[in-house]
């Protein structure tokens, strides 16, 4: 033990690669090759007939994906539910959190960090099975709720995936923006009020720049999140698909036409990711 | 600070209705659980407890819990060894393409879980001719739990500075007793927050496991999808979820005795 230990002491480049082999070799090889080979058979083709897939390097699943009107339908649909669910969920979670940073006493700053954090832990399925019961048309709690005052439930399809979507990342989004504005110092404000400017004016020109790292940590959550979602979809959704549902379906009949469409959430994130790295924001995650 | 009353208020108002809406849904949960009713039906017309003394018998539910608590444990584990050595590394070495890692922890829990599943299962069940069980669940829980269980040891090692590990090298400890009686002990709670999260994150997670488990293994995610849809077995779902809810308060519990590093218990710093 001693020697081993004299050993790696004098050795720090021994003692980096032994921390390092394991972790690498699990990302790396395991991970990304699994992800470099699944983009290779976006590649190839299926036999018709056995089902086998076929190893020859074409690009007609491309060509299929982006001539086939329906496909472009559902990264337009994806898309535009994915930016809602950002959209809402940070009008939402703004004042919730200033109000939560800059507003609450410390006592009960904890209490309601500690009342956004409990609903994270709970079950996925089961927030999203809250929600078939609340949206269920005719006798759902929504209609119950809201019924008496004009308004009734939304019913399953796209709205219904909106609000189950939001519901699902708020608290993601609550977070970041409630720890970007405790590290924000009270005295810029102050600042910002002595010198004439408005709580509004303040907020637009003060807050919102300097919270702006953390509004993209949030989307990270938000966005992508929704935009591989195909379990709401299925819940929630009525008959209407998602990305993800469309990669599920094919999965178990067209491996590489599956393999095809990851192609596109997977471009997206690595875009945004890229665009985000740039912000600063994956080092506030 | 200048706020004036209105915008307080309004404030308030707001965080309110936030609240609202996060809470209403998980109560419903709660309340229809003990609904007597065994189709759904809203307001319940009466209550029962004949529900949860049924799901606690059913063997379905109990062996899907043994499956989610087996997989978390191991998939938490590996997590723990790799996370925190990549986060030594990371915070105490210079190497190659450190600024990369930061990235590539994240990617597995940023890809969407669907293609992380079918890449897996293509890799397991095609390329690697493996056969789907508990070991390639545990593969891919593992690899997403990795990043939470990085970040929590990477805060934890900026802040813990080098100075304590090299006061007892120079008073004469080998970097085995440095790790066991400094390093680790100050480590502990980062680590167990980190755990905490791994483990929560395995215990939810449904679509890796989708592609991961394969017909013989239902964790209590994969139980709950597949029952969710068969009307006789309602009343079932309804406990488990309404169960599920009240678990959720245990890590808040825990995390908020452990204080960790961010009020957030590590998930954002």
């Amino acid at each position: 033990m001693q020697s081993i230990a004299n050993t790696m002491h004098k050795k720090p480049k021994l003692r980096l690669v032994a921390l390092l082999t394991a972790p690498i070799l699990w990302l790396v090889v395991a991970y990304l090759g699994a992800l470099a080979t699944l983009l290779v058979t976006a590649f190839f083709t299926i036999d018709s007939f056995t089902g086998n897939v076929v190893q020859t390097f074409n690009l007609g699943n491309f060509q299929d994906m982006f001539t086939d009107a329906a496909y472009k339908n559902v990264v337009l649909r994806t898309l535009g539910i994915a930016i809602s669910v950002t959209v809402i969920c940070t009008i939402l979670a703004i004042p919730m959190a200033f109000y939560m940073a800059k507003i609450a006493k410390p006592k009960s700053q904890k209490i309601l960090v500690a009342l956004i954090l409990t609903p994270l832990w709970a079950s996925y399925l089961v927030k999203i099975y809250a929600w078939r019961t609340m949206l269920e048309p005719g006798n759902g709690v929504l209609d119950w709720l809201l019924g008496p005052i004009g308004f009734n439930s939304p019913g399953f399809g796209g709205p219904a995936i909106i609000i189950g979507l939001s519901y699902l990342w708020l608290p993601y989004m609550i977070l970041p923006i409630y720890a970007g504005l405790e590290r924000l110092p009270n005295n810029l404000l102050d600042a910002s009020g002595d010198l004439g400017a408005h709580n509004w004016y303040t907020f637009r020109r003060v807050v919102l720049p300097l919270i702006f790292p953390s509004l993209v940590a949030g989307s990270m959550f938000t966005f992508s999140l929704s935009l591989g979602d195909y379990i709401t979809a299925t819940i929630i959704g009525g008959k209407l698909q998602m990305l993800g549902n469309v990669v599920y379906q094919n999965f178990s009949i067209n491996l590489p036409f599956a393999a095809t469409i990851a192609t596109i959430p997977v471009t997206i994130m690595a875009i945004y990711l890229w665009m985000v790295r740039r912000t600063g924001a994956l080092a506030s995650l | 600070m200048t706020i004036s009353r209105n915008a307080r208020l309004l404030l308030a108002s707001l965080l309110g209705v936030g609240l609202a809406f996060i809470y209403i849904p998980l109560t419903v949960v709660v309340i229809n659980s003990f609904n007597s009713s065994r189709t759904f039906s809203w307001p319940p017309q009466e209550f029962t407890t004949k529900w949860w003394t049924m799901a606690l018998d059913n063997t379905g539910v109990r062996e899907a819990l043994k499956w989610s608590i087996l997989a978390g444990l191991l998939a938490t584990a590996i997590a723990l060894v790799l996370g925190s050595s990549l986060a030594f590394a990371v915070s105490r070495y210079n190497f190659f393409g450190k600024e990369v890692i930061s990235l590539l922890v994240v990617l597995p829990i940023s890809l969407p879980g669907v293609v992380t599943g079918i890449a897996l299962n293509n890799a397991f069940t095609k390329q690697l001719g493996m056969s789907t069980g508990l070991l390639t669940v545990v593969i891919g829980h593992a690899t997403f739990c990795i990043v939470v269980v990085y970040n929590n040891a990477v805060a934890r090692l900026r802040r813990m500075g080098t100075s304590l590990q090299e006061a007892s090298m120079d008073l004469g400890a080998n970097g085995f007793t440095t790790f066991r009686l400094i390093t680790l002990p100050n480590m502990a709670s980062a680590l167990l927050a980190g755990g905490l999260l791994a483990f929560g994150l395995s215990f939810d997670e449904i679509v890796v496991t989708t592609f991961t488990a394969g017909p013989g293994i239902e964790t209590l995610p994969i139980w709950i999808y597949n029952n969710l849809f068969r009307p006789n077995q309602t009343p079932i779902v309804n406990v488990v979820a309404a169960t599920l809810v009240f678990i959720s308060i245990v890590p808040i519990y825990l995390s908020q005795r452990l204080s960790s590093d961010s009020s957030s218990g590590g998930r954002f710093s």
